[in-house]
């Protein structure tokens, strides 16, 4: 904590000053990549229950055209991303490491691949109810790396009563610039995704939380305020926050910016608040309206493996191979993770398709990531004690995974609160790598707990 | 273009877990810049007392490390003495020790401080005391005469002849110290130590020379302004945790204040407390041994002030003249209770009382 961010209050008090590298791709704008010779889209690319296909093998389809239904509540429907032929619906390989069922669409050369699905339809005299039905069918999800079905969190719980909405611009993972463009590019979708969320939610204000690494958004958004139609209109305020990681966590913003905790395992409407991603609202601003779907979504490709990084419009389901030799990848690829560097999974194919939940794509070459550093025993040094933003003891919690005591660790020591933002694993002087043992905890509880 | 496309190419990615960044400390790092902290020590230590404080922490410094060693070969396992931690170990027991103390017995202490004090536990990481206080504790339990006969600093001849007991033959008979010490004082130099000249003489040394270190003591232990330039070294390059040594030094002086202002004639002054003996040395580098110390923040506070507070208490009430191994090995044994009642409050969790959560928020 610096005596500036001690002295103007509003600050995360733990956490990390990451190097950021955005530079790389931060002052690119947008473009869009050309379309993969084969395009696969995963009916599971969201958090909840796998779409239903609604195409069979051989059918054309047309871009913008719902190919997948929802598979229930807690589900969204598919579009296609181009216009082509499906080939085949069949297993592919997904970033979770195991095989998953997708449509596989041979997008033809000689198509216009113009949207010819779609029609206006008039928000503002849409009941709450009408609003949640829409955003399900745009097929919209979390786009800052959840995936979570968006309209689900646009239905107040029962009993519950959201009076903000908190839009998230922090992007605090290093290399990212995803929502740092859209900010600069979109700002009156992100407003206007906005003002449906407060609809939808019956909030009275929206607050846009940006990190001060991006003060050119949080201008170009406070302008894009003043000048929209509703002059008058002070229900959406832009903060910047002082840059720190992981302040993106929704957990971290709503306490930094209002100064709220959401409860251990709560959500944060428990506390009067709903939380989306700017580009999750700028996609809802865009495509609401005229009843459109999601089918391509903002990927910033980087990292030091990469000769052309930037930020690519990217057709969903385009796979990483297609993406990588687009930005001119280097041969001295050594990992290729999806997200951010802190948090994102290194993939094992590079079949693997881009989903809604893809926020970038990192290629670190053999120079970042030298062989494996030796693992020294825990000094208690408390280094990972000082950063925890959720406040645990990674130095205990380390221990008795070691010991296999999993169940210690989620009854005595609140395992289950860690979001696994990796702060213990980047700072541990004795490279332990603290979050990886809490993954398999985690993982092992559930386990033990499905089979009792 | 890209060399994905050829046909035949065969780009190997590794599958590896995030967080794919490193903040690039690490154990040796830390370890190698406490030594760096300790090396002012020692060389001062070297002029104040000569040849025999240069043979003393060579010889427990070297004893400690071959002693790991032969521990990892005994046990089968990799040598772990390139992770430093050992030499800090023996630098650290040699700057404790009085700097005429028989090297037969600073192997000794050695010995006790590495074997039993460290490796028995595990190693790195495991050991629940601090080893370098272990070995000395065990010294001053075996050798009670040899561990408080202090010589007079900056003696004359001292770079050219060894304090006659340095030698020693084990298990013989120390040369007596008293002879040799009225032939090579320096005037105003006695052998005693600025604590035993207070408790039993009830002389008190200036602060100024405390703090400089012109003073007789353990060899190690005398300048406070080389070891707070250590320890701010450290704390500035964030490997050391500030709040212990500023929690135990504040115990202490607090402790120390009470007292002076109960009586001032009998107690010395607070600033007296704080730089004589050997409380800055140990509220610096010794308790702060992470691996022996608490990992909350409260708890380093609760920890700190605890040490001062005891160190104070056995100076003033108890028999030795000086406390402060007995307190720091005291709040090691504490430390894993501490650490256990001093739990955070997590994010989103009630309030809670000593560890137990009082009010659920649910």
């Amino acid at each position: 904590m610096s005596l500036l961010e001690f002295f103007t209050g509003k600050h995360l008090d733990r956490g990390l000053h990451v190097p950021e590298h955005k530079d790389l791709t931060s002052g690119l704008p947008i473009r869009r990549m050309p379309f993969a010779p084969m395009l696969v889209v995963p009916l599971s690319q969201h958090a909840g229950a796998p779409a239903i296909p609604l195409v069979r093998e051989g059918q054309e389809v047309v871009r913008g055209e719902p190919i997948a239904k929802a598979g229930g509540f807690v589900s969204v429907p598919m579009h296609s991303p181009a216009t082509g032929r499906v080939v085949k619906i069949a297993l592919a390989p997904s970033a979770r490491g195991d095989l998953s069922t997708a449509i596989y669409i041979e997008p033809y050369r000689a198509a216009s691949q113009e949207i010819l699905y779609g029609a206006p339809q008039d928000i503002d005299r849409m009941t709450p109810e009408e609003i949640v039905q829409a955003v399900q069918n745009t097929g919209v999800v979390g786009l800052g790396g959840a995936a979570f079905p968006t309209h689900v969190k646009l239905k107040v719980p029962e009993g519950k009563k959201i009076d903000t909405v908190v839009v998230n611009g922090c992007e605090c993972e290093p290399y990212l610039t995803t929502d740092h463009r859209v900010m600069l590019e979109q700002p009156d979708a992100v407003l206007h995704g906005a003002r449906i969320a407060m609809r939808a939610l019956g909030a009275a204000k929206a607050v846009i939380g940006v990190e001060d690494n991006k003060m050119d958004a949080v201008e170009v958004l406070r302008r894009a305020i003043d000048s929209s139609a509703a002059r008058t209109d002070r229900s959406i305020t832009v903060e910047s926050v002082p840059a720190k990681y992981p302040q993106g966590a929704e957990k971290m913003l709503v306490k930094v910016l209002l100064g709220r905790e959401v409860p251990s395992r709560g959500l944060p409407a428990d506390v009067g608040l709903a939380v989306f991603n700017v580009a999750t609202l700028a996609q809802i601003g865009e495509l609401l309206p005229v009843r459109q779907g999601l089918i391509e979504r903002v990927v910033t490709v980087t990292g030091p493996g990469v000769r052309k990084p930037g930020n690519y419009l990217i057709a969903l389901g385009t796979p990483l191979r297609w993406a990588l030799e687009q930005a001119d990848c280097s041969d001295q690829v050594s990992s290729v993770i999806l997200g951010g560097p802190m948090m994102g999974p290194a993939v094992g194919s590079l079949e693997i398709p881009i989903t809604k939940g893809v926020t970038g794509i990192l290629v670190l070459t053999h120079k970042e990531v030298n062989g494996h550093s030796r693992i020294y025993p825990c000094i208690h040094c408390a280094a990972c004690v000082d950063v925890c933003p959720i406040h645990l003891n990674p130095s205990h919690l380390g221990l008795l995974a070691r010991k296999d005591r999993y169940e210690e660790m989620e009854t005595e020591y609140h395992l289950m609160d860690c979001f696994e933002c990796a702060c213990c694993s980047y700072i541990c002087p004795s490279h332990i790598p603290l979050v990886q043992y809490f993954r398999i905890a985690k993982q092992m509880n559930r386990e033990r707990k499905a089979r009792a | 273009m890209s060399s994905l496309t050829s046909a035949n190419a065969t780009t190997v990615i590794e599958v590896r877990t995030a967080p794919h960044l490193h903040s690039g400390r690490s154990v040796v790092q830390i370890m190698s810049n406490v030594v760096y902290a300790l090396l002012p020590m020692c060389i001062y230590s070297v002029w104040l007392f000569g040849i025999s404080a240069a043979l003393l922490i060579a010889t427990t410094t070297g004893a400690c490390v071959l002693i790991e060693h032969w521990c990892c070969r005994l046990s089968g396992r990799e040598s772990s003495i390139n992770d430093l931690s050992v030499a800090i170990t023996g630098m650290l027991l040699g700057l404790t020790l009085p700097p005429g103390l028989p090297l037969w017995m600073a192997v000794v202490g050695a010995f006790i401080a590495v074997a039993p004090g460290k490796m028995l536990f595990g190693g790195l990481g495991f050991n629940v005391f601090n080893p370098a206080l272990v070995g000395r504790a065990f010294l001053q339990a075996a050798f009670p005469v040899a561990i408080t006969s202090y010589t007079p600093a900056q003696a004359l001849h001292r770079f050219t002849e060894f304090i006659p007991t340095t030698l020693t033959i084990p298990f013989l008979k120390a040369a007596p110290l008293k002879d040799w010490i009225a032939k090579v004082r320096i005037d105003g130099f006695t052998g005693a130590t600025p604590l035993m000249l207070q408790k039993f003489e009830h002389v008190t040394t200036d602060t100024w020379s405390l703090f400089l270190g012109t003073r007789a003591g353990s060899s190690g232990e005398t300048s406070a302004v080389l070891i707070l330039i250590g320890g701010v070294y450290l704390i500035a390059r964030k490997m050391m945790d500030w709040r212990i040594p500023v929690a135990m030094l504040l115990g202490a002086l607090v402790t120390g204040g009470a007292y002076y202002l109960s009586n001032p004639a009998k107690y010395p002054s607070p600033l007296f407390v704080l730089f004589s003996g050997g409380l800055m040395l140990g509220a610096f580098f010794m308790a702060t041994d992470p691996v022996a110390s608490p990992v909350t923040p409260r708890g380093m506070w609760i920890y700190g002030i605890l040490m001062g507070l005891i160190t104070v208490l056995i100076r003033f009430e108890g028999g030795l003249a000086e406390g402060v191994m007995y307190a720091i090995l005291l709040g090691n044994a504490l430390s894993p209770l501490i650490d256990r009642l001093t739990q955070p409050r997590t994010y989103g969790e009630g309030k809670r009382m000593f560890g137990k959560e009082a009010i659920s928020t649910k």
